[in-house]
């Protein structure tokens, strides 16, 4: 059977059963492939992207779930790929093998929504279920903290 | 140190003569690189097209006409940013800026030697190649260029990739299309050429933005799991009852039959032995091998090991360890006589849990046939150990069989055994077609080569005033080199082969008088699973033992941790126990590797002692504990020191690591940066398999097969980390797994120094520390 979402901003319709995976809806049928597949149960991470801007675990949310609803993936978070969060990680030099990183990245996004100033508690209780495995933690904090001032200064400016 | 690694050095071409031609194309060594994959352009992964007009002076590199030069790297990129490293390295000698660089990560061919991203070894090997050929490269170009300025060669210099003289420049792009370059080396002349001095580096040592991580923030970056053929079905494994000897029996697909889109399921005929009992359930989606995988029945006769556990297995270990059989990796004379002598001797057991590399990527290969010639699309970390192995699966001469490079959603030693390339090989040739194979996490975990359980037995005998005269050492694990590449383990002193990876770090540098290192293969471990190289191997346990033993010595001997171990850290000769037999190399260390051996971990430890305030009064139930290794191997030892500072919950039984102080000794850092996030990371593998991660055999499988279960550091697990190094120019060394080899001792003796109790188990879980102090 058919879906239809916003994926990026494009309308989108996929033809797989409705209780398939999100993520293989994106990965296979979209073909994008920057979200990435690790664990299959949502407790790794690498798997998540946006549902009307919340952090999803697109490896356990079934496709007729977001019938209708935007999709945002880490390949449509910023048209040239340069969002304070990415910047960050680029200037923080975050990702070793990088696999988990759009997962990091998409679950940041969220984080400094909720939280514009986090301390290392909000950090914590958001990112713990994003697992780096080369564990590039240190960076990643260093990354959101960074990305967070800029975001702060560039809202008041 | 042993044959893997000289094989290694020997394979690569070093010994042909340096040829740079004249010719606009490059042609000399013209080599098929269309599919190779590229750091920079169009995207981390993606196969580029083949450059034209390419001035080749070198398989290594080669100068374009636009003056950017293509280093090629035959090492794995997972984390590393090994293209990074490396390239600079080319770059410094041949004096051209770091925006010309590009960096293409190769596909196997027999020019490239052998091709293995493993043992901390990618930045020492290539060092001196590399050097070499970038200079040779600069000569090359300064008297091609001298010619066309018409000076002489000798009043010309090479900056920025220009040759300059006479008050006129060339740029290295115009000298390449001219065609005007032709030199030969010898490799004699190539060896003798002259390294730049450290103070006119410009690029070695220096901060440069790793050119992988932008395509790993957007999206682009693409691994093995993400590679695509045009006609391609997809494949998941039902994955056997044992790793070996499993029979296939029956297969049942009537369920399956009922899913559109599932096609078929194919027990694998496998001549190389590699995946025996699979079944390979084939669809037209990775979402319906999956669900259609669950709906397929197989029935297998089970190998033996099906009944299996883990303590039988490290029961098994402790027997052979009682027995009189094994390797004598160090023998020296006169043990015997010191513990016959000695004041005090003390004997302890410690034991490490089977570890899973849980490499965030589950394995994948997608493989086909173009022509006659075999194309496996995946990750890997060993591409000469597999391709053997494929050519064989698939009756293929090893010529007619290609890997296909992608970057690795991590290494940690898990892709340097390429298995899992071979079911995927074997489907495609069943299918005629292009298969894609993806293991769920799950599969990959049944089917990972573990980190084998281990089991050491340490003695040491002490004089009266505290002094070690003597020291055993017996170790007992699951060989993964006798398993996958038994040709390559050298010779102990009794004539017995062993695996060096699973004994390295029991030859420490302390004096400890007469010293008797044994190593032990456990045959029952290797038939139950395949054991695997993960993140540092032995030295991430064998050093649990041996630095947790120097701390139990200490205490025996009343003397401070720190001091008792660099009083041994003496730079002296091997045994002082009567001469040795054929034993270690000598603790003062030796040129090119290991320069002023025992002495620089002394320092080490000195400078990490002092930096975590090593003797200041600690809170209740706090500690600091100190612990020191050389790294991976003694002839390229990376000194390293850690100080640990826990805090222990009496009543949870819970240890929070507060702080981690760790300094290192690599010789000359090439990758500052990606030093530092080596050894961060590496250090944090060190403390999860010390504290949260860990699995045990039952049944002759893995109990935890996902992250329900399995429980690697999360991010608010992180400590403090204090990582420095120590400012050398000596050689350069590895940073992949050192950092790993020296945490989980160093917490374990913080947790003693804080609560009194000595945990000599791996993983140490908050029930073995409220057990200790009950």
């Amino acid at each position: 059977m058919s879906t239809s979402f916003e994926l990026n901003g494009s309308p989108v319709t996929v033809d797989v059963p409705a209780d398939s995976p999100l993520l293989w809806a994106i990965r296979d049928s979209l073909g994008l492939t920057g979200t990435k597949f690790g664990c299959g149960i949502g407790m790794c991470g690498a798997c998540t992207v946006h549902v009307e801007g919340r952090a999803t675990r697109s490896c356990i949310t079934a496709i007729g779930q977001v019938a209708g609803a935007k999709v945002t993936t880490i390949e449509g978070l910023d048209p040239a790929g340069a969002h304070p969060l990415q910047t960050a990680w680029i200037e923080a030099q975050v990702p070793q093998c990088g696999y988990c990183q759009s997962g990091q990245i998409m679950q940041a996004v969220t984080l400094l929504a909720d939280f514009p100033d986090p301390s290392d508690a909000d950090i914590d209780a958001v990112m713990n279920g994003n697992l780096c495995r080369c564990m590039a933690y240190v960076r990643i904090r260093k990354a959101i903290k960074a990305a967070a001032a800029g975001m702060r200064s560039a809202a008041h400016a | 140190m042993h044959k893997m690694r000289d094989a290694v050095g020997d394979a690569v071409p070093t010994r042909r003569g340096f040829l740079i031609l004249a010719g606009a194309a490059g042609a000399s060594f013209g080599f098929a690189r269309a599919f190779a994959s590229v750091e920079d352009t169009p995207a981390v992964g993606v196969p580029a097209p083949a450059p034209s007009d390419l001035f080749e002076p070198t398989i290594w590199y080669g100068i374009a006409p636009d003056g950017s030069v293509t280093v090629n790297i035959i090492r794995a990129e997972m984390g590393q940013h090994v293209g990074t490293a490396l390239a600079r390295i080319v770059a410094e000698e041949l004096a051209v800026d770091w925006d010309k660089v590009r960096i293409v990560h190769v596909d196997s061919d027999p020019k490239w030697g052998t091709m293995v991203t493993g043992g901390s070894w990618s930045v020492w090997q290539t060092f001196p190649l590399y050097s070499q050929a970038g200079a040779a490269g600069r000569i090359a170009l300064i008297e091609a260029g001298a010619k066309l300025l018409g000076v002489a060669a000798s009043a010309c210099t090479a900056a920025a990739g220009k040759v300059s003289g006479g008050g006129r420049s060339v740029a290295y792009g115009d000298i390449v299309s001219k065609g005007s370059v032709a030199r030969r080396f010898t490799d004699a002349e190539l060896k003798a050429l002259p390294i730049k001095p450290v103070a006119e580096r410009k690029l070695i040592g220096q901060p440069v933005p790793a050119r992988d991580i932008p395509d790993k923030t957007n999206g682009k970056a693409r691994y093995g799991i993400d590679a695509v053929l045009p006609g391609m079905v997809h494949a998941r494994p039902k994955i056997p009852p044992t790793r070996n000897d499993s029979k296939v029996v029956s297969v049942d697909d009537s369920a399956a039959k009922t899913l559109p889109g599932y096609i078929r399921s194919i027990t694998l005929d496998d001549p190389s032995g590699t995946v025996p009992g699979w079944v390979m359930v084939i669809a037209d989606s990775a979402v319906t091998a999956d669900r259609a995988c669950d709906l397929v029945k197989v029935e297998w006769a089970s190998g033996a090991a099906a009944g299996v556990s883990e303590k039988a297995i490290q029961d098994h270990g402790a027997s052979l360890i009682t027995g009189s059989g094994g390797a004598l990796v160090v023998d020296d004379r006169g043990v015997e006589e010191a513990f016959g002598a000695a004041r005090t001797r003390i004997e302890a057991t410690y034991t490490t849990s089977s570890v899973l590399h849980f490499q965030l990527e589950p394995v994948n290969a997608l493989a086909t046939q173009v022509g006659d010639t075999w194309e496996i699309h995946t990750g890997n970390q060993w591409q000469s150990l597999i391709l053997p192995t494929l050519a064989k699966a698939l009756g293929v001469p090893e010529t007619k069989v290609v890997m296909k490079t992608y970057l690795l959603g991590g290494g940690f030693g898990r892709r340097l055994n390429g298995d899992y390339a071979v079911p995927a090989a074997l489907a495609a040739k069943a299918m005629g077609k292009p298969v894609k194979m993806l293991l769920t996490r799950a599969d990959d975990a049944r089917f990972d080569s573990i980190r084998s359980p281990s089991v050491q037995v340490l003695r040491m005998a002490l004089d009266a005033d505290g002094h070690a005269t003597a020291m055993e050492h017996h170790a007992t694990a699951g060989w993964p080199t006798q398993v996958m590449v038994p040709a390559f383990m050298p010779k102990g002193k009794n004539g017995i082969a062993y695996d060096p990876f699973a004994i390295s770090g029991a030859d420490h540098w302390y004096d400890v008088g007469a010293h008797r290192v044994r190593a032990i293969s456990n045959d029952l471990a290797n038939s139950t699973f395949r054991p695997g190289w993960l993140r540092s191997v032995g030295p991430g346990w064998t050093n649990w033992a041996v630095e947790s033993f120097m701390d139990e010595a200490a205490h025996a001997a009343k003397v401070d941790p720190l001091a008792f171990r660099l009083r041994m850290l003496n730079g002296k000769g091997g045994g002082k126990g009567g001469g040795t037999v054929g034993a270690k190399a000598d603790n003062a260390g030796s040129a090119p590797n290991a320069v002023g051996g025992a002495s620089r971990q002394a320092e080490v430890l000195r400078q990490v002692a002092a930096r975590a305030g090593w003797g200041t009064p600690m809170p209740k139930d706090t500690g600091l504990g100190i612990a020191t290794t050389f790294g991976q191997e003694r002839d390229m030892p990376t000194w390293v020191g850690c100080v640990a500072k826990v805090r222990v919950d009496r009543t949870s039984g819970n240890v929070k690591v507060v702080k981690l102080s760790i300094v290192v000794d690599a010789g000359t850092i090439v990758d500052p940066e990606g030093a530092l996030a080596q050894v961060e990371g590496g250090a944090l593998w060190g403390m999860s398999m010390a504290l949260f991660e860990g699995t045990e055999i039952a049944n002759g499988q893995v109990r935890d097969t996902n992250l329900d279960t399995y429980t690697p550091l999360r991010i608010g697990d992180v400590p403090e980390l204090d990582i420095s190094f120590i400012d050398s120019t000596e050689v350069p060394v590895g940073l992949g797994e050192p950092g790993t080899t020296v945490v989980g001792p160093a917490i374990a003796n913080a947790i003693f120094a804080a609560v009194g109790v000595r945990l000599r188990h791996i993983p140490i879980r908050a029930d073995a520390v409220r057990a200790a102090l009950a």
